[in-house]
């Protein structure tokens, strides 16, 4: 017998420690599958940041950084210009990419670094229980933003895969859902794209991934998807923004 | 022999970083540093090296960082405010076990302070500036021989002992020029290979992870233990010194890189008018020199510390004398004609000389 769904080989056998509802273990596994897809394991070193998806090393069967809180991208360069031949990636949740480490993203971007970046917006900070993320919807209520976010004192949430199509060095720009089956597939198809740029040296690839955080938005599994559909993707209009030959 | 050659102490970091195999360097500018990463720009890149000039120093010591994590030398060059920014990615490094190498080429300060030779950054590097308790190997050179040679030394140090290096230096030794001999490497026959490094799979069984993040029941306890042990052993085995006129002193002098080049010459005037002052200068500020002062000060009982600041390293010399001699201490903290002459320490030498000694 043929089996026709199985396991990426990229990902170990283990139960993960995310949340039920949490949308970074399809997130892994869309990865892994891009990894298999393109043979690419053997030679993967990924870049772990500080949050949620610390423990990348956990379940990726792969070489793995970790790097300090929002530093990925520039571990991930010093990574890539040391190991030219190996496939980079690094994985970042929304505090750690939009907030401490802006900078890092930006420049790494704009220098046209050979790494992927995964970006995954849920919106809120996971780890520490709920705080408010730069990506935080006006009027979404978190610890600190208790009366919900108030773009006159906060500021609007940053769109960060538009952000960084404006920039010259970066070569593709995307963002996908996991909400649906159909946001699913494109999703798959985005990361694998994303790959591509880097194993075809076309240049730096930046995937922005929609997610669900149910424990920290107070919602189930059910609600906190429909709130993806009605609230998160009405402002972070899903789409490729950049995307070089 | 290899030639000798006029050049200065920024620049002879830069070489002997190239000598010892660093392909890598990531900075970011700052006076007055700002020679060795235009040095390392023209040379990397005719050598296929890698040359960053990041956005940021917390991005230049992360690239570092990552690097490193790969196996290779790598380096990173800055002056003090920008060295506080650093803290947080030696702090990790310190945590992953990774080898680096950070020079400090020291302003005065607090804050922006000014671009003066200052050694008030001691107790940052060598008490260690960062978060959770770490140590690094800190080497102090005082001329510009010693900037390439113990750029050098920091390199070998920092890989067998797993940990970052720092040379702490300032503009005085980093812009004045030497002459220089260029000796060859030849990298030390028992340095571990780096079977840490990531490198991708590869078809190896176990991943390779670089880490500084332990949850399991005792792990960080024991993490702790191992890094403490490896500070032990840097601290029994490498210890390093230059001391001159020790077995008749009755007064020591002692001081690091800059201010030991202005006390040398002091203890050259009081020897020359016959005053039995001996000199003793940490090479290396950690591990500190404990044992050769301890020897100095079993016969002599009278030691002045000489430093660029308010006074940081006369806390480390009174530590390794313990009760066994009398410490004083002379500083000129950092700033626009602040720096002492040899006439000066010559003077300070005369105040304590003879005096309970």
């Amino acid at each position: 017998m043929q089996p026709v769904f199985q396991r990426p080989i990229s990902l170990k056998d283990v139960a993960t420690h995310f949340c039920p509802g949490c949308q970074h273990g399809l997130i892994h596994r869309l990865v892994a599958d891009a990894m298999d897809h393109f043979g690419v394991q053997p030679q993967t070193i990924g870049v772990a940041s500080v949050g949620c998806s610390v423990f990348l090393y956990e379940y990726f069967d792969i070489d793995v950084v970790e790097a300090p809180h929002g530093r990925a991208p520039a571990v991930a360069t010093g990574v890539k210009r040391a190991r030219p031949d190996n496939f980079v990636f690094t994985y970042q949740g929304d505090g750690d990419l939009a907030a401490i480490g802006t900078s890092e993203i930006i420049h790494a971007a704009n220098r046209g670094e050979l790494f992927t970046a995964i970006f995954v917006n849920n919106t809120t900070y996971g780890m520490t229980g709920g705080q408010m993320a730069p990506t935080s919807l006006p009027g979404q209520r978190t610890l600190t933003s208790p009366e919900g976010r108030d773009v006159t004192i906060d500021g609007y949430p940053m769109r960060m895969a538009e952000v960084i199509a404006a920039l010259d060095g970066a070569a593709y720009s995307v963002r996908v859902a996991v909400n649906s089956p159909k946001n699913i597939l494109a999703a798959a198809k985005a990361i694998k794209t994303a790959f591509s740029y880097q194993i075809e040296k076309k240049g730096f690839a930046f995937v922005e991934v929609l997610s669900a955080c149910p424990t920290n938005w107070g919602m189930s599994a059910v609600q906190a998807n429909e709130r993806v559909a009605k609230e998160m993707i009405p402002y972070f209009a899903l789409g490729t923004f950049k995307e070089k030959n | 022999m290899s030639e000798r050659q006029l050049v200065a102490g920024n620049i002879a970091v830069a070489m002997g970083a190239l000598a010892a195999g660093c392909r890598y360097y990531f900075g970011y500018p700052i006076t007055p540093q700002s020679d060795i990463p235009a040095y390392m720009a023209g040379e990397l890149r005719k050598m296929g090296g890698t040359f960053i000039q990041a956005e940021s120093e917390i991005a230049s010591i992360n690239m570092l960082l990552g690097a490193s994590a790969c196996g290779f030398r790598a380096m990173t060059s800055s002056s003090s405010p920008g060295i506080s920014l650093k803290q947080e990615g030696i702090s990790y490094m310190a945590g992953s076990e990774l080898p680096g190498l950070i020079v400090n080429i020291c302003r005065s300060g607090p804050g922006l302070g000014g671009i003066d030779p200052s050694q008030a950054d001691y107790f940052q590097a060598v008490k260690t500036g960062g978060h959770g308790g770490y140590r690094t190997v800190v080497v102090a050179p005082a001329s510009v021989q010693e900037m390439y040679d113990l750029t050098i030394l920091a390199f070998d140090l920092s890989d067998r002992y797993r940990m970052p290096a720092v040379l702490l230096a300032d503009s005085l030794v980093g812009q004045m020029k030497e002459a220089l001999e260029c000796k060859p490497y030849v990298p030390p026959s028992d340095l571990p290979a780096k079977a840490w490094a990531v490198t991708g799979k590869q078809g190896r069984k176990d991943q390779r992870i670089v880490k500084s993040l332990f949850l399991g029941e005792g792990e960080l306890e024991r993490h702790n233990w191992k890094l403490w042990g490896r500070a032990e052993e840097l601290k029994a085995k490498e210890q390093r010194s230059e001391g001159k006129y020790l077995d008749d002193a009755q007064l020591l002098v002692t001081g690091f890189g800059s201010a030991a080049r202005i006390a040398k010459s002091a203890v050259e005037m009081a020897r020359t008018a016959g005053l039995k002052v001996g000199y003793l200068r940490p090479i290396t500020l950690f591990p500190f020199p404990e044992v050769a002062f301890q020897q100095a000060t079993a016969t002599c009982k009278k030691v002045l510390c000489v430093e660029l600041s308010t006074g940081q390293m006369v806390e480390d010399v009174r530590l390794s004398v313990a009760r066994d001699a009398e410490v004083v201490f002379y500083g000129r903290p950092p700033g626009t004609g602040s720096l002492p002459t040899p006439e000066e320490l010559f003077g300070q030498i005369h105040k304590h000389y003879g005096k309970g000694a």
